[in-house]
């Protein structure tokens, strides 16, 4: 089709993508209702659409990640073709700077970028969330050295500091692993913190240390069940924060190493691409942009439920 | 004072109320009929669920979230609330019907002051300018008997104590001199001694005013000092209505008699312990306090096995100081706890597991108490399993042995939460967790003070039976004296951190008194449509406004 697409057209392809996306939504639910066990099978019936629409999301995202060898056409690092190809039957959504097959480096993306996120993120939460819990329920001067020291690294814009650190310590994928954890736990320490605070005061607690429980029953089972839906609200939250890091960062070039793929340094490397009016090097961001918000659907549903929200 | 040949002034013909639950609509109010002429004080009493605040919100044409009027109609002064447009309705609440909750501190905005509150609804309805309802805020805050009403509304809601704030919020809700005043609860969260004051200041300003009121509580005594008429409600239907003194004197339905007969249950006091018995607990001396500041001194008295002490006072008295330093909460600066003879250490960190075990407590928010992701299961079962070391089916054993000895069938409650029970269940929880450590020794914190009547006097006799049963001491912390009569066999009255008075409840209930433990049992409310009356002529207190 020549010139540009009229207006209605965008309106129909919007809305049939919209459809689609509901009824995916719908019909997953339906699916996962029938095969999970009976309890858990009604409250998967009962999910939101946009809840079911996330978990089939990141489900095919998992599913990309850990097949990606299988179900992707050709090598990650091997040059097919031309620069820049078009989309055709051969190469599904065409080839990069360099001539690689992008849809496969897509698929080798989620597997490179989701791994590390998640990994990052896990780090970022452990550490934050366990010495939060330790420093409301110790106090006194434990408390004051870790929310100090977190004071002091908060203070610092995140990325400029990911940037200096990385700087110090070199480019490689473990480092950055580290830096990014290192800066995200500061965050999950003050949310942990603080919701634990709220939690320390109450009577049950009282009870519990009066009975001479240790800190690790009064952390682990007394006051991390009450912790755990803020907790797991900041967990989706921090996974897409960590992931738009590395993004990030490969993108200014001190995240990923080429030729990894990673869906951050694709978007800069195509980058030239989009002058042209094409579309193939937001592909990408968008998936960035897809896993961020069925991440946070999700979410927003186990938090729903967990507070006992009921309209 | 009541002129019933009138249009009354509220008319509340089959008043029906939905609540929604879990995606339900149920009846909560199931045809309230209710009439109220100028003038009149209308008390409306019943247990927590009963459906008071419901019916009292409803006489302004208001129901809470989540609720919905479903059938009847309510008629202020020729105007039907049901029908009438939001504007309308706006119009008059605040203005011709203004409503004075329970909680005072938490009705209050603390960022304004007091006087600027009063102000709002006069000005916001057009009845006075700013500066007249200051002038008035001033003179209602002298009638309500507030000290220094110059000044007073100028404090902000946190510098003004609790009775304070209650009497403030009265005034204000008469700033637009209203046809009727709802009262939910304005006192249930007050000291008795705090409580006479607030009761007072509310008769006087309502005869002055001949504002008809509705008067919800579940206090008896109170109602009957306020009302001129008592409407008792059970699950969202009336029960009765009568004259107070027909209603006092002779109550016809049989759920009405047994709120009436709570009031009279007593057990006499255990002989007392011998000389030479080493008592359980013993407090020596105890001064203790929060950084800088003493709030308890030279604090001492004995608890013996079997027996029960109250220890009672307002709040702010120690009493709940005085149970962390015997827990160990909080090491005292001077003074030991005797434990069967011997020293405790000062904190609970360096006392070992044995003595822990041995002295448990019991709260009086159970909602706080019990973790509310733990099951029943494990909330009792844990003690068990860390003091005793049972695990697996004997554990379970245990458990259920627990639950049949506090009264709650096992098979149905062993594995439930803590949010689907009620709270008196919760409470016998607390109670079964306490136990569950086999202790000789518990401390009740005001465990039934936020229970209604009947529920609380089932946890009384539960905790009296298992005294009997397994030779328990209590230290009994509450403002109820009732409670005291019905439960103890020894009372402590403290009063700033000091003991005032001690001994065994038959001499303490027998005069003379020290003169704060007079104060504390003058100031109990009797069962006496007149005792209100009296206890101000005897205290030669004046009404104000004269």
């Amino acid at each position: 089709m020549n010139g540009p697409t009229p207006f209605w057209l965008s309106a129909v392809y919007v809305a049939l993508v919209f459809a689609c996306a509901v009824g995916l939504a719908a019909g997953f639910r339906a699916l996962l209702a029938l095969a999970a066990p009976a309890g858990l099978a009604r409250t998967l019936r009962t999910a939101p659409l946009t809840a079911s629409f996330g978990l089939l999301v990141i489900l095919v995202y998992v599913i990309a990640a850990l097949f990606a060898p299988l179900i992707a056409p050709f090598g990650e690092r091997e040059v097919v073709g031309g620069q820049f190809l078009p989309w055709d039957s051969v190469h599904l959504l065409g080839t990069d700077n360099l001539g690689r097959d992008m849809f496969t480096r897509l698929l080798y993306g989620a597997r490179n970028t989701v791994g590390v996120a998640f990994i990052t993120t896990g780090l970022a939460f452990s550490a934050g969330a366990v010495l939060g819990l330790l420093a409301a329920v110790v106090g006194g001067w434990l408390d004051q050295l870790l929310s100090r020291t977190v004071d002091v690294l908060m203070a610092i814009p995140a990325l400029i500091f990911a940037l200096l650190l990385l700087t110090i310590l070199g480019t490689s994928v473990v480092n950055m692993i580290l830096v990014i954890a290192l800066i995200d736990s500061t965050r999950v320490f003050r949310l942990a913190r603080a919701v634990a605070m709220n939690i320390v005061v109450m009577d049950y607690i009282e009870a519990a240390r009066l009975r001479g429980e240790g800190l690790y029953h009064l952390i682990l089972r007394e006051i991390l069940p009450n912790a755990a839906a803020p907790l797991v609200a900041e967990f989706g939250l921090r996974f897409c924060f960590v992931f738009l890091s590395i993004s990030a960062l490969s993108f200014l070039g001190l995240g990923m190493q080429p030729p990894t793929a990673d869906w951050g340094s694709m978007v800069r490397e195509n980058a030239t691409l989009i002058t042209f009016g094409d579309v193939t090097p937001l592909l990408p961001a968008g998936a960035i942009a897809l896993l961020t918000v069925a991440v946070n659907f999700v979410v927003d549903w186990m938090l729903h439920r967990a507070s006992g929200l009921k309209e | 004072m009541t002129t019933a040949e009138q249009t009354p002034l509220l008319e509340i013909r089959g008043l029906r109320i939905e609540g929604r639950s879990e995606g339900r609509w149920s009846e909560i109010v199931k045809g309230i009929d209710l009439t109220l002429h100028r003038g009149e004080v209308l008390g409306l009493i019943g247990e927590s669920g009963a459906g008071k605040s419901t019916v009292g919100l409803a006489a302004m044409g208001f129901t809470r979230d989540g609720c919905r009027i479903s059938g009847g109609s309510i008629r202020f002064d020729g105007t039907d609330l049901r029908s009438a447009p939001i504007r309308e309705r706006r119009r008059l609440r605040g203005n011709r019907i203004a409503y004075v909750a329970q909680s005072a501190a938490a009705s209050f905005n603390p960022a304004h002051r007091l006087i600027d509150q009063y102000c709002e609804a006069p000005v916001q309805h057009g009845v006075m300018g700013r500066a007249a309802a200051m002038a008035d805020a001033v003179d209602l805050y002298r009638r309500m008997r507030l000290p220094d009403p110059e000044d007073i509304g100028f404090r902000y809601p946190h510098q003004v104590s609790g009775g304070q704030l209650q009497r403030a919020m009265t005034a204000m809700a008469m700033s637009s001199r209203p046809d009727l005043i709802i009262f939910d609860e304005p006192t249930t969260a007050l000291d008795v001694t705090t409580q006479i004051e607030v009761l007072a200041a509310i008769r006087d300003i309502v005869e002055q005013f001949d504002t008809a009121a509705i008067y919800i509580t579940h206090d008896l005594a109170v109602v009957a000092q306020m009302a001129d008429r008592i409407k008792v409600l059970l699950q969202g239907e009336e029960v009765e209505e009568a004259d107070t003194e027909t209603m006092l004197a002779s109550p016809r339905q049989a759920y009405t008699k047994s709120l009436w007969a709570v009031r009279s249950h007593a057990r006499p006091e255990r002989p007392p312990a011998g000389p030479e018995e080493t008592p359980v607990v013993s407090v020596r001396g105890v001064t203790a306090g929060y950084g800088e500041i003493p709030v308890l001194h030279d604090v001492s008295f004995d608890i013996h096995a079997r027996r029960t002490v109250a220890v009672v006072g307002e709040s702010g008295s120690g009493k709940s100081t005085t149970a962390r330093v015997i827990t160990g909460l909080l090491p005292p600066s001077a003074g030991e706890v005797l434990f069967n003879g011997t020293a405790l250490p000062p904190s609970y960190r360096s006392r070992d597991k044995d003595q822990l075990r041995q002295a448990q407590m019991i709260y009086q928010m159970a909602d706080t108490a019990l973790n509310p992701k733990h099951r029943i299961r494990e909330i009792i079962g844990r003690p068990v399993a860390f003091y005793l070391g049972l695990s697996g089916k004997r554990l379970t054993e245990r458990v259920r042995e627990l639950l049949s000895l506090i009264e709650l069938e096992p098979d149905e409650f062993i594995d439930r939460l803590p949010s689907e029970l009620s709270g008196g269940q919760k409470q016998r929880i607390g109670i079964a967790r306490a136990l569950a450590a086999e202790p000789q020794f518990i401390i009740c914190d005001e465990v039934t003070s936020a229970l209604d009547q009947l529920v609380a006097e089932g946890i009384l006799t539960l905790l009296d039976r298992l005294q009997g049963e397994l030779d328990l001491a209590y230290m009994f912390i509450t403002h109820d004296l009732a409670t005291v009569r019905a439960i103890a066999d020894e009372v402590v009255v403290m009063k700033e951190g000091k003991v005032v008075e001690q001994g065994g409840k038959t001499e303490m209930f027998r005069p003379p008194h020290d003169p704060y433990t007079e104060l504390l049992l003058s100031s109990v409310p009797e069962m006496d449509a007149h005792w209100l009356d009296r206890l101000l002529a005897e205290r030669g207190e004046v009404p104000a406004g004269e």
